[in-house]
């Protein structure tokens, strides 16, 4: 992990003092509620639906264990609502549905799509307290909201991956650097995310991002850039546009300055829904790629292209970034490790599924990445309690060098795990709760906080969740119904990236009541799902209720039309979109309306 | 960075060349000979182009005369206008200038190049 310099810990710090000072100003109403509020969303401070929701920065995901048991006490301590707000959240959530809504939950962190840590219930009175536990660890919330330069995203398994052109850690712990309180990009015309990977399959969905960066060696063996513009989600779905098929890696800021420059003096600013740069990029099309590459040209030329990135300084960077030193029980050679894997799983089937769905291939033949999985029932996609917090923190002590990734799919993965000790951690991830052998199957879904806590929300995404997630329970089923991507967005603003899923759920607000659009098809741009798309509608909405019954049908009409070994989307690709949309019209339950 | 208390502000001191370039307009197509102040105004403090703007102004054309802010100016941005290349801001009718210079002492530096220093922080460390 990046090692922290004396500056670095004392700019957090000094920004937690910052933020202090800013709410005590707002609090003695020397600052307006209006002139507050960029300032506390720069360091993650929304309001939601019930409470302030705090949205702590993980830049590329990476976390110690030490920073995860501070997030822990956090949960623990401060995601505590006062019983009267939550009594009053609770009635009102059970006036949406017919029946009591699910209870709502306090004491907890929820890990999300961009890889980063929120809490609900935190009262803004103890805002000021939080950063300050916070930046004691060198963690805090800078840009994790505002139209900014946010939290810079990337591969979960950045520097251990078999198929790695480059670690693109080390760029992006300088791109974070670069982006800290630029004065220039703090007030965007609207957010602006960036994702990076040095892999050849894109784990990062890098397409569907404001800027993607994918690492690349030219044909003289020289690493860049490969960088895409203008992707996003949202409204309006777009897939980024290659402007540099080649960048030489050292000039990165000084392009990424160019765009950024153009989309601040060019992008609209009259509408919300038209500000980010995919509507920019493309209305303009090649005269913003041409403006781009003349604003950094001139970057290069007269402004002394003062943000190349010197050699000494990557290998700086990059000197955090090697493998721990780890003891690997000197004895066991890779071979007699497998061999004991192999022995194992022989002897204990769940061992052995585990193993298939939950550890993936490292660089490092005698290592293996794993996955904790946060999605099991009874608990909302992502959501980590305290304790679950603290015991993920012991078993990256135990077995992963005191490292975890929050993975783009709300999971954590433990980087550094010995093939040696994979039936030791496996007793203790089942202990804990931890060991559904569910990644990238069905449940493995990816959800967003939705109706139960976001202001933003039409529908509910939770409960929608727990009820697929109740329905497929039968492992030896999950299984046979192989990897899907199924995303859940409890709006249109797409947190929970519908638009990428294979399904995709949508919750749309009609007449008061929530509704679901299933789209089918989408693509994060994952080596299984095919080039980045986003999913086509299958039709008029559905009710919560028949959601369940839509999911079962579309899995159903998989299995009838599947060739031997063939993944649900590579059918749907074969086949169409045809029949999955007669059974998926077929499911609707004939009391109810359409909308 | 000077800062000016509203009252104190007026579009034409004596003597002065000044103009005001519009929060769309591109500075590079500009005559400034001459020009010994520019104002460059924020229509809401949340609208960010004319940091852009300044920034071109003060390190693309080395312009070496007055940048100044006006229009919807508050305390919290004052440190980034500076770091753009404005040197003078005139507050907005209303707020109270007493918490402005405490925010310049905050931090003790910053990580990237800005209008003022142009070296990023890696490049100056390297020095």
């Amino acid at each position: 992990m990046y090692h922290y310099t004396d500056f670095d810990i004392q700019f957090v710090k000094q920004r937690a003092a910052q933020y202090r000072d800013q709410y005590e100003r707002w609090k003695d109403g020397q600052l307006s509620d209006d002139e507050f509020r960029p300032l506390r969303l720069q360091n993650g401070w929304y309001v939601q639906r019930y409470a302030p929701m705090l949205r702590v920065a993980v830049p590329y995901g990476e976390l110690s264990s030490t920073q995860v048991r501070v997030l822990a006490t956090i949960a623990r301590e401060y995601d505590r609502p006062d019983p009267a707000l939550l009594a009053e959240a609770q009635a009102t959530q059970d006036r949406i549905g017919d029946g009591p809504a699910p209870r709502l939950r306090s004491g907890f962190g929820h890990f999300s799509t961009r890889q980063n840590v929120q809490f609900n219930w935190i009262p803004l009175v103890h805002s000021a307290d939080v950063m300050d536990l916070l930046a004691r660890v060198n963690l805090h919330g800078i840009q994790t909201s505002g139209n900014c330069i946010r939290n810079i995203t990337s591969d979960e398994r950045a520097g251990i991956a078999v198929d790695e052109i480059a670690d693109p850690r080390p760029y992006a712990e300088i791109l974070r650097q670069w982006s800290t309180l630029h004065p220039e990009f703090a007030f965007l015309p609207r957010k602006f995310k960036i994702a990076i990977t040095g892999a050849l399959e894109d784990r990062a969905a890098i397409a569907w991002h404001d800027v993607g960066l994918h690492l690349v060696r030219n044909p003289a063996g020289e690493v860049g850039f490969k960088v895409l513009v203008g992707g996003g989600m949202g409204r309006t779905p777009v897939i980024a546009t290659v402007i540099r098929p080649f960048l030489p890696w050292n000039q990165i800021l000084n392009y990424l300055e160019a765009v950024v420059r153009v989309y601040n003096r060019w992008g609209r600013r009259d509408n919300l829904y038209k500000a980010r740069i995919k509507i920019l990029v493309k209305a303009e099309g090649q005269r913003y790629i041409d403006e781009v590459e003349a604003e950094y040209r001139d970057i290069l030329a007269h402004d002394g292209a003062a943000h190349t990135i010197p050699q000494a300084e990557l290998d700086r960077v990059a000197a955090s970034f090697v493998p721990p030193t780890l003891n690997l029980r000197g004895t066991v050679s890779a071979e007699d490790a497998d061999r004991q894997l192999r022995q194992a799983a022989d002897a204990d089937p769940r061992f052995n599924r585990w193993l298939a769905r939950n550890v993936a291939p490292h660089r490092n033949p005698a290592l293996r990445a794993v996955t904790l999985s946060f999605k099991r029932i009874g608990q909302a996609p992502g959501d980590a309690t305290a304790d679950q917090l603290d015991a993920a923190a012991a078993l990256a002590d135990r077995y992963s060098a005191g490292e975890v990734r929050v993975t783009h799919d709300q999971n954590l993965l433990l980087p550094w795990v010995a093939a040696a000790d994979l039936h030791a951690l496996y007793t203790e991830a089942r202990a804990a709760g931890f060991a559904s052998p569910n990644v990238h199957l069905l449940t493995d879904m990816i959800a967003c906080p939705g109706g139960d806590y976001c202001a933003l929300a039409n529908a509910r995404s939770i409960p929608v969740a727990a009820a697929i997630t109740e329905r497929y329970q039968d492992l030896d089923e999950l299984d046979d119904l192989g990897e899907i991507d199924l995303h859940i967005s409890g709006c249109i603003n797409s947190c929970g990236h519908h638009h990428s899923g294979h399904i995709g759920i949508l919750g749309v607000d009609k007449d008061g009541k929530e509704w679901y659009q299933v789209t089918l098809g989408g693509s994060d741009g994952s080596d299984l799902s095919g080039a980045p798309t986003p999913g086509k509608v299958v039709g008029p909405s559905f009710s919560a209720v028949e959601v369940p019954d839509v999911i079962e049908a579309l899995l159903l009409t998989y299995r009838e039309r599947r060739l031997s070994g063939e993944a649900f989307i590579d059918t749907l690709h074969r086949v169409g979109h045809e029949p999955f949309k007669q059974a998926a019209h077929a499911a609707r339950h004939p009391a109810e309306a359409t909308a | 960075m000077k800062i000016i208390a509203a009252h104190d502000h007026s579009a034409l001191e004596s003597g002065q060349k000044s103009i005001e370039i519009p929060n769309d307009a591109d500075p590079r197509g500009l005559d400034l000979t001459g020009v010994d102040r520019i104002d460059l105004r924020f229509p809401k403090f949340t609208d960010g182009r004319a940091y852009s703007q300044a920034y071109l102004l003060r390190r693309r054309l080395g312009f070496a005369g007055d940048i100044r802010a006006t229009g919807d100016v508050l305390i919290d941005q004052l440190v980034q206008m500076a770091r753009s290349g404005f040197s003078s801001a005139v507050l907005r009718e209303g707020v109270d200038a007493s918490a402005a210079q405490r925010q310049f002492d905050r931090f003790a530096a910053f990580y990237q190049g800005d209008a003022v220093t142009p070296a990023p922080r890696f490049a100056r460390e390297a020095a």
